[in-house]
């Protein structure tokens, strides 16, 4: 196991760009900015993919493992490494950059310089989630990695930006407090470290465990979002911009859900059995009410939101039903969320430069217009659908299968999600896509330009690939669900 | 034989990876290269489907010299530790569905350079088509409920790209929606029976499914409370769900009259010849589950003979030439499915294949009729037309013959096989089943005939203008019409006695000695001959000889009978023209119902009470606390020093009482 470092690298890499991207300005047109950000993106998805091609996928060991003290006098490392559950965010979240930043190339008008930077920093932020194992060093990128994301809202946003930001702001913010909380009893209960492998190991009275995990799920409630905190996420996608709007649907969301695996799950098990029905009936509430909510949507991002928040709900429906099958096939889910919901928004984002208009009233037709776009959001759309042959699938194939041999009806009523799903992405295609032209404005659409085109062909391939081999997508997280399904079915309940 | 003889020095897995392969590359040359090949398109997609029925003969010749195959492709995923493959699996049921699939698909295909000739979208229907062929075959090749699933999944895809294929029309859109939505409810039940197969058999691969379910015998599952259903049943009707909704069984059946909204050569091959009997075929390859659950075929039996008489009888007060085809398409299938119940599989895949070569012939030589008549496809309107087409009107006559079971044309053979079969079949509600069924036959007749003599025969009835352009259609229309005409007089009489009445699919079915009533009406009536001689003294030949009397009697000799009729039974025509109100109830109960839930929620759940209560109204609340409590910023510092003494007095108190 070479490690000497990629994980750092692949957090400060970004960031340190990040601030070198901002003290370039806006000079030369930005074309500076825009060079040297695409740069800084494409250096970090570099970085990582020997993440891929070096794991090991025969241990559930921590691996690329970084370990020095930071703040001796209480304990608190900087502490990296990755496992099969954290690999694939890390390199969706710097693949998903690159696309952020070649789709921002020529449609942020003001302040470029500043707006990739806040992407680039980010996404070093967002990797150091995704790795950090020490509590206090996940709680602060967890916590920092908002803050590009409130100025993205807030700067580059809508014309409500102020209140979805705030109301970002309140609803994250109150959640992750909660769970700085819980981190500190784990600590004085644990005695002298903030590792998370440390937490996973202490034993916890029933009572405590209960406590943790109501606070754990606060703060990845609100991040995935579960209903009913889930309001602030249709008000942030609508003001956020298109890349906001990317990053938050694909990579955010898939942060609490990541916080389940990494902390709810194997700290506290025991509540998390004593709770399962909770999560289980939440998540169906997602996929149902959610769904059903999403189909009355006039606006196209608040449909596409609200059908996050319902595809979210396979996933946390997955990991509690505690089937191997279920909790693979929610990963998968996540995976291809990030990859459909990037593109469902990109696409949105396409159509808002040229017509600057949501609402699905203003289009009809434009398939007449842009065959090549049709085409690709056709399979996009699919990919919403769950279409076999498309990534979408996959994850909730496995998911209603996992959750069948542990609860029938659970996984019947999630099984709904197939017709509702369609019925809201479908008729969202129609209405805009299909029929005649409805007005001179669709009529002067330009079809997709080349960026345009690599950018939604690359999500394209990925989401026919997971779709039609999902395999090695799979293998690479084996060991690590079986290892983590382990750990849940050990009581720690001390006797 | 010698043309073949190259294929045997290939390993087996390439000839049948290419059988869906050749169609698939044909499917994105004309995709991806359509807009420089415009209306030279079709090359690619014909010459993939062209290689691909010449390799499913190849197939069918093999399978007929006693060669099966069952193997795996790749592996696609590993669930937990289940691997699940793509894999084929080739036997005499695959190996006739391949023949049939791609010979309708290659005349389709040849049909269609006429039909689209000059249509913006000409590269991209020939894409979608041979994109369905591709989605069809490995539907029928798979090995395993992933792949069955797959590509039962595309086909609906392509189906519905295809109903909207000119996707200006809102009522094409509405149709294509609606088509794929019915399809989803169908699919639901079909995704939770595999979830249920693999809960139980632990695997997804036909094989080892089949071999655990000997061992679910018995079993039970209880999924109301206080109701205790057997293991098998369940997941036989929930497969069945799935059925019900690609073969349109009422009450799923609301999507296909509406898919004629697509251009007149999918409706002949995806939405009467093929796709639609997805289910017929999947009910089949799932004989071995079905044969354990007398409650599940005694189900489908009754579905399916409701759904051929009932979906008949709207038949008759149709106008439209398109629509009549679709609810005599509706009509057959339930002919299939009720078969299906009374185990008689081979009886339905037999019919299916009958059904095939004459419901596609009928489609292209509708098809036809639309061209000439300028895309006038209301009956009423028509007449007279035998003068101007006389090969489209031969090969109709011929089609509808056959769909009106008259020997010896190939629908005869094998609707009456499944009458016959029903009719002998000891499950419950076979004696109601046998009933509707018979009637059945004459209400097919009828319906056909009515069309036959309004189209082709009386007075001209459509406008100067259109009678002026009348012409029968150029060669690549007609000769489909004529290649599809041979199978639809000759197929039944030669596969009867092997894959009706014979033991040609015996490897691919399983049935119970004592539902065997194929095998009891094979012991008496060995051979086409025979069993032609036999139809000729039994109920459905004579019903439909009437059926085709009183349509010669209603629509040649005295035109004023309809009218009076529909006078006399006008409570029963005002039933049959709204369709038993079907679309109605989906309309108000599930279309409003969905919409109305959803903006309920919306308002009231995410808006007054999610974000007006709790979010907005906390944030009021802490708004007006701030304002009290704002009397405790006096900025004086030692205010200050005091609160945080004080506080962090209470902190050790609790430490040193609580926790000390």
């Amino acid at each position: 196991m070479y490690s000497f470092g990629i994980l750092s690298a692949a957090i400060w890499v970004p960031i340190v760009g990040g601030f070198l991207v901002l003290s370039l300005g806006d000079r030369a047109g930005g074309n500076l900015a825009r060079w040297a950000s695409l740069l800084v993106s494409v250096a970090t998805f570099a970085i990582t993919l020997p993440l891929l091609t070096g794991f090991d996928t025969q241990t559930a060991a921590m691996q690329f493992v970084e370990r020095i003290p930071w703040i001796p006098s209480f304990h608190i490392e900087y502490f990296l490494g990755i496992d099969g559950i954290s690999l694939w965010f890390i390199l969706l979240t710097s693949f998903l950059t690159v696309l952020v930043v070649i789709s921002s190339w020529r449609n942020v008008s003001s302040r470029l310089s500043q707006y990739l930077a806040a992407f680039l920093i980010m996404d070093g932020l967002m990797i150091g989630v995704f790795c950090a194992l020490d509590a206090i060093l996940f709680y602060v990128f967890w916590e920092a990695m908002l803050i590009p994301m409130f100025l993205i809202i807030g700067v580059w946003g809508g014309p409500r930006r102020v209140y979805a930001t705030i109301k970002f702001f309140l609803y994250t913010f109150l959640g992750s407090v909660l769970m700085l909380v819980a981190f500190l009893y784990l600590y004085f209960h644990c005695g002298d470290s903030f590792s998370l492998l440390a937490f996973q190991r202490i034993p916890l009275g029933a009572s405590a465990q209960i406590w943790i995990f109501l606070a754990f799920l606060i703060a990845f409630a609100v991040k995935i979002p579960m209903w009913p905190v889930h309001t602030w996420l249709p008000d942030a996608h609508v003001e956020a911009p298109t890349g906001g709007s990317v990053i938050l649907a694909a990579v955010m969301l898939k942060m609490g859900a990541y916080g389940f695996l990494r902390l709810s799950l194997p700290i506290t098990p025991d509540a998390s059995h004593q709770l399962a029905w909770l999560m289980i009936t939440l998540s169906l509430i997602a996929i149902v009410y959610i769904a059903l909510i999403a189909v009355v949507q006039k606006d196209m991002k608040k449909l596409i939101a609200y059908s996050s928040i319902a595809h979210m709900g396979y996933v946390t429906l997955g990991f509690f039903v505690f089937t191997q099958t279920a909790v693979e096939g929610a990963i998968i889910q996540m995976l291809s969320h990030g990859f459909v919901s990037a593109a469902m928004f990109l696409c949105v984002g396409v159509l808002y430069d040229r017509m600057h208009t949501r609402e699905i009233e203003a289009y009809g037709g434009v398939a007449n217009v842009m065959p090549i776009f049709a085409s690709l959001m056709m399979l996009f759309a699919m990919g919403n659908v769950g279409l076999p042959g498309t990534s979408g699938f996959v994850g909730e194939f496995m998911v209603v299968l996992g959750t069948y041999q542990a609860y029938p009806w659970p996984a019947i009523i999630a099984a709904t999600g197939l017709i509702t799903g369609a019925a809201y992405t479908l008729w969202l295609f129609k209405r805009v896509l299909f029929g005649g032209i409805v007005h001179a404005q669709v009529a002067a659409l330009n079809d997709l330009n080349g960026r345009e085109i690599l950018v939604l062909g690359s999500l394209a391939g990925l989401v026919l690939l997971l779709g039609v081999w999902p395999a090695p997508f799979l293998d690479v997280v084996h060991v690590s669900v079986a290892h983590l399904l382990q750990q849940v079915s050990v009581s720690k309940i001390p006797s | 034989m010698e043309i073949f003889a190259w294929l045997h020095s290939l390993p087996p897995i390439w000839v049948y990876l290419l059988i869906p392969l050749a169609p698939l590359a044909g499917a994105l040359v004309a995709g991806f290269g359509g807009w420089a090949l415009r209306e030279r398109a079709h090359w690619a997609p014909i010459l993939g489907v062209a290689f691909a029925l010449y390799l499913s003969i190849f197939v069918l010749l093999e399978v007929l010299h006693g060669v099966s195959f069952y193997g795996n492709v790749y592996t696609w995923a590993v669930f937990g530790n289940l691997p699940v493959h793509i894999g084929f699996d080739i036997d005499s049921l695959t190996a006739v569905m391949l023949v049939v699939v791609t010979f309708v698909s290659l005349c389709v295909h040849i049909y269609t350079i006429g039909y689209m000739h000059g249509d913006p979208g000409y590269a991209r229907f020939f894409s979608y088509i041979a994109l369905f062929t591709f989605s069809m075959l490995m539907l029928v090749m798979a090995n395993n409920f992933l792949q069955l699933f797959f590509g039962w999944e595309a086909v609906g895809l392509v189906s519905y790209l295809l109903i909207g294929f000119w996707f200006t029309r809102e009522s094409a859109n509405q149709a294509a929606l609606k088509a794929f939505l019915v399809n989803r409810v169908g699919d639901f039940g079909f995704l939770i029976g595999i979830a249920a197969i693999y809960h139980y058999c632990g695997s997804l691969d036909y094989r080892t499914v089949f071999a655990a379910v000997p061992g679910l015998v018995g079993q039970t599952v209880t999924i109301l409370p206080g109701h205790r259903w057997s293991v098998l049943t369940w997941i036989a009707l929930l497969l069945f769900i799935g059925a019900m909704g690609k073969s349109a069984q009422v009450p799923l059946h609301v999507w296909l009259p509406e898919s004629m909204e697509g251009p007149t050569p999918i409706s002949a091959l995806i939405h009467a010849a093929t796709m639609v009997t997805a289910g017929i075929f999947m009910v089949s390859r799932m004989s071995p589950i079905y044969e354990q659950s007398a409650t599940a075929l005694s189900v489908v039996l009754i579905i399916g003979a409701i759904t051929a008489l009932f979906m008949g009888l709207i038949g008759l007060v149709q106008n439209d030439i398109k629509r009549i085809i679709a609810y005599s398409t509706l009509s057959q299938l339930g002919y299939m499915t009720a078969a299906l119940g009374a185990s008689a599989f081979s009886a339905a895949i037999f019919h299916l294949m009958t059904h095939a070569f004459f419901k596609a012939l009928l489609f292209l030589a509708a098809g036809s009729v639309i061209h000439a008549m300028e895309n006038e496809q209301d009956i009423r309107k028509m007449g007279g037309l035998r003068r101007h087409m006389p090969i489209t009107y031969l090969t109709f006559l011929v089609g509808a013959l056959a769909l009106s079971g008259i020997p010896p044309f190939a629908g005869f053979f094998s609707k009456d096989l499944i009458i016959e079969a029903v009719g002998d079949s000891s499950m419950v509600g076979a004696h109601f089943a046998y009933l509707l069924l018979v009637v059945g036959a004459l209400v097919t007749a009828l319906y056909t005939f009515r069309m036959f003599f309004l189209v082709f025969h009386g007075k001209q009835r459509m406008d100067e203008h259109t009678r002026a352009h009348l012409h029968e259609s150029p060669g690549v229309i007609t000769l489909p019409l004529i290649v599809l005409a041979i199978p639809s007089l000759l197929a039944g009489w030669f596969f009867i006695a092997p894959v009706g009445l014979g033991d040609f699919l015996d490897s691919s079915l399983q049935i119970r000695a004592q539902w065997n009533t194929v095998a009891e009406i094979a012991s008496h009536w060995q051979g086409a001959g025979v069993f032609l001689l036999h139809g000729l003294q039994a109920w459905p030949f004579w019903l439909a000889i009437l059926g085709i009397a009183l349509a010669v009697w209603f629509y040649l000799l005295h035109d004023g009978v309809p009218a009076g009729l529909s006078t006399l039974l006008a409570p029963a025509t005002w039933v049959l023209r709204k369709k038993y109100g079907f679309d109605a109830f989906n309309q108000w109960v599930f279309v409003r119902g969905a919409l109305l839930f959803g903006r309920r929620f919306w308002h009231w759940g995410d808006e007054s009470l999610i974000d007006g209560a709790m979010v907005n109204g906390s944030a009021r609340m802490v708004a007006r606390a701030a304002l009290s409590w704002r009397r405790l910023q006096t900025g004086y510092i030692y205010h200050y020093a005091f609160v945080m003494i004080i506080g962090l007095v209470l902190f050790m108190t609790y430490f040193m009482i609580w926790r000390g």
